[in-house]
């Protein structure tokens, strides 16, 4: 079956959301384009990966794609039927077909009822699973996601961080989700029980062909999970392409950049691109490509024009003038 | 022979009773860069915190911390100042939570300087103008008028880094430096770090759960688990031939960005409970090559022939004891990824 032929899970059109932000007490709002113009698809079990700085608008995307932010402009389209209104009863429905898991387990569950009775909500929130087999249910969940029978009973505060996220992962999974959008699932946990949790999502994922955006600053866990991979700076995707091809051969002078950062054990720093200056201020947008006082590659033309996210190989896109460029030549 | 700068011997800790760190020798030379690593609850901070009197007073400490062999540990408060900050100075996680949010950052750092080097008035703001330099705050003479919230998590690192240095330390401590930022301003943190290095001198211990930053800063490390050393060596040394198997389980749990795709490795289990240590070697529930006097008998801290230390019965990777089979090397071992 051809790819190109299915609806998207979940599709976004043009997404724009724009904070105002005040410069102290009194001073002047100023417009802050959070995200700014995404086009992207999800389609039916695959992994998108979203990597950037924090202030990438990564985070805000992903509360978009659930509809918990609306848009000012563009719209989040659910198996091709746009999004439904915040709040109303078309989108309670809906929300039970995607769930959020978020960094901060502690923060997302309520320290005063047990995992078990957390784990359940769901069920009785969507009316998805009458009283009596509840019990059944949530067990079931629990084992899937690697918690003991005995756990249940347990409060957030007497677990571990990695069975915390365990249990809210649980959680996302009661309702039978088509789409989960993670947002920095385990950046808080150490890696060896990060490894744990990578793994158990890849495997609850293939098992119920769920769908899943994941959103993380750590490259190399999301190339671990991830069938495709996009890129945010500044509120925008400047590259995407497949995550064995993107970490390979990046394009982007800022995925460059990015891919150089990573410390790789046992080896000392040596030739690693280390990208100068702070991620810039949203509220004060470089002019051109927002990426230009940063970028090694700079010409006149970024500091005027802003790049398009061109096509620049099967199935593969970058917002860049310099690449775009190089590969026309290529081409002609 | 040259005398090394600060020794730590048997230091141990307990927390309400309950024994959390259980006697930690290490010796630090002049200008060297050592890595502790571990899972979080291991002991690396708590080792630093008690060697420098940081611990609240519930907390029993014992053994000894020599710097430049003066005794420091249980002294008296006079003692303690004149190594802390100066001798031996700090850095946290979390730069904006370590910094004082109602004073410019300007004046933060004089104070430092008015301690422990007693400048005052002009000549405090210039040196504290040139630390900001050293430490790549742009602009710095506008920024040191500036309130800790006015800087990124990045900078505010800086200003961390730049009070640290204020007393001109022989030691740096830097706990998990980086882990709060972006990968981008954490790799300017550790250029920063092996530049500062390079330039005064200082020797740095770099606490971090991230073997890759861990082995850009450092020539050493010191593998921690349940409150003690258990593997230390070279930073070559333990990435090309890990021995413990806990650090095996480290290395193999880092996903890869290059290479095939493959399902992670991840350690099963979590580190244990201080108050319910398993008996024998605390690794062994969750370790694989784990053997039955793993169970019974707690492995020492040994000197191995290629000049590392190493406490466990049955290590991996190669040169296994001459004339010794364990049970364990007939297993499978598993696949390096």
């Amino acid at each position: 079956m051809n790819e190109h032929f299915k609806t998207p899970l979940i599709e976004a059109k043009g997404l724009v959301r724009t904070y105002e932000v005040r410069q102290g007490m009194f001073g002047r709002a100023t417009p802050v384009r959070a995200v700014d113009g995404i086009d992207l698809k999800v389609m039916p079990g695959e992994t998108l990966g979203i990597v950037g700085e924090s202030g990438s608008g990564k985070s805000t995307l992903g509360r978009m794609l659930l509809g918990i932010d609306p848009p000012q402009e563009g719209q989040a389209l659910f198996e091709g039927k746009p999004m439904p209104k915040l709040a109303t009863p078309e989108w309670r429905a809906l929300r039970a077909k995607m769930q959020f898991v978020y960094q901060d387990p502690l923060a997302a569950l309520d320290r005063r009822l047990t995992i078990a009775e957390q784990i359940g909500e769901p069920l009785a929130i969507h009316n998805l699973v009458p009283k009596p087999h509840r019990e059944t249910r949530v067990a079931e969940l629990m084992s899937a996601v690697g918690l003991r029978p005995d756990q249940a009973g347990r409060y957030p505060h007497e677990l571990s961080g990695g069975q915390r996220q365990r249990a809210v992962i649980a959680r996302a999974l009661a309702s039978r989700p088509k789409l989960l959008v993670c947002d920095e699932p385990v950046s808080a946990l150490d890696v060896s029980i990060q490894a744990q949790v990578v793994n158990m999502l890849r495997d609850l994922q293939e098992k119920n062909h769920i769908a899943m955006v994941f959103i993380s600053h750590d490259l190399k866990v999301v190339r671990n999970i991830a069938d495709r991979v996009a890129v945010m700076y500044l509120g925008r995707i400047v590259e995407e392409a497949s995550s064995d091809v993107i970490f390979k051969t990046p394009l982007h002078p800022y995925t460059k950049a990015l891919v150089s950062s990573v410390p790789v054990p046992g080896k000392l720093l040596q030739g690693r691109v280390i990208l100068q200056g702070e991620p810039p201020n949203p509220a004060n947008r470089p002019s051109g490509c927002a990426f230009h006082p940063r970028c090694p590659l700079a010409a006149d033309i970024c500091r005027t024009s802003v790049p398009q996210l061109l096509s620049v190989a099967d199935g593969r896109t970058a917002a860049c003038h310099m690449v775009t460029r190089a590969e026309a030549s290529v081409a002609a | 022979m040259v005398k090394n700068l600060v020794e730590l011997r048997g230091l141990k800790v307990a927390f309400d009773g309950v024994q959390v760190l259980h006697g930690i020798d290490l010796d630090i030379a002049r200008g060297e860069a050592i890595g502790l690593v571990g899972e979080s609850g291991c002991g690396k901070s708590v080792t630093w915190l008690a060697a420098l009197g940081l611990l609240p007073g519930k907390a029993t400490v014992s053994g000894s911390v020599r710097v430049d062999g003066q005794e420091i540990l249980a002294q008296p408060r006079h003692v303690l100042e004149g190594v802390r900050g100066k001798r031996i100075a700090m850095i946290f996680q979390d730069p904006s939570s370590s910094l004082n949010p109602v004073l410019r950052v300007g004046r933060q750092i004089t104070e430092a300087l008015a301690i422990h080097r007693g400048l005052h008035g002009e000549a405090a703001k210039a040196e504290a103008l040139r630390l900001l330099d050293m430490v790549g705050i742009p602009d710095a003479r506008r920024r040191i008028e500036l309130f800790p919230h006015e800087f990124s998590g990045g900078q505010c690192q800086r200003v961390m880094i730049a009070m640290a240095l204020a007393g001109e330390p022989d030691l740096l401590v830097a706990d998990e430096p980086t882990t709060a930022l972006d990968a981008t301003i954490q790799a300017q943190i550790l250029d920063l770090l092996i530049a500062l290095r390079a330039e005064t001198g200082m020797a740095t211990i770099f606490i971090s759960h991230d073997l890759g930053a861990v082995s850009q800063v450092c020539e050493r490390a010191c593998v921690m688990y349940a409150g003690r050393i258990v593997e230390q060596g070279t930073i070559q040394a333990l990435f090309d031939n890990p021995r413990h198997p806990y650090t095996r389980g480290l290395f193999d749990a880092i996903p890869r960005l290059d290479g095939p795709r493959e399902r992670l490795i991840p350690i099963p289990g979590t580190v244990p409970n201080p108050r319910d240590l398993p008996e024998g070697c605390a690794f062994s529930p969750r370790c694989s090559h784990a053997a039955i006097d793993c169970r019974t008998r707690m492995p020492a801290l040994h000197s191995t022939d290629d000049g590392r230390l190493l406490s466990c019965h049955h290590p991996v990777g190669s040169h296994p004891p001459i004339g010794v089979t364990h049970p364990a090397e007939a297993r499978v071992l598993e696949p390096l990824s």
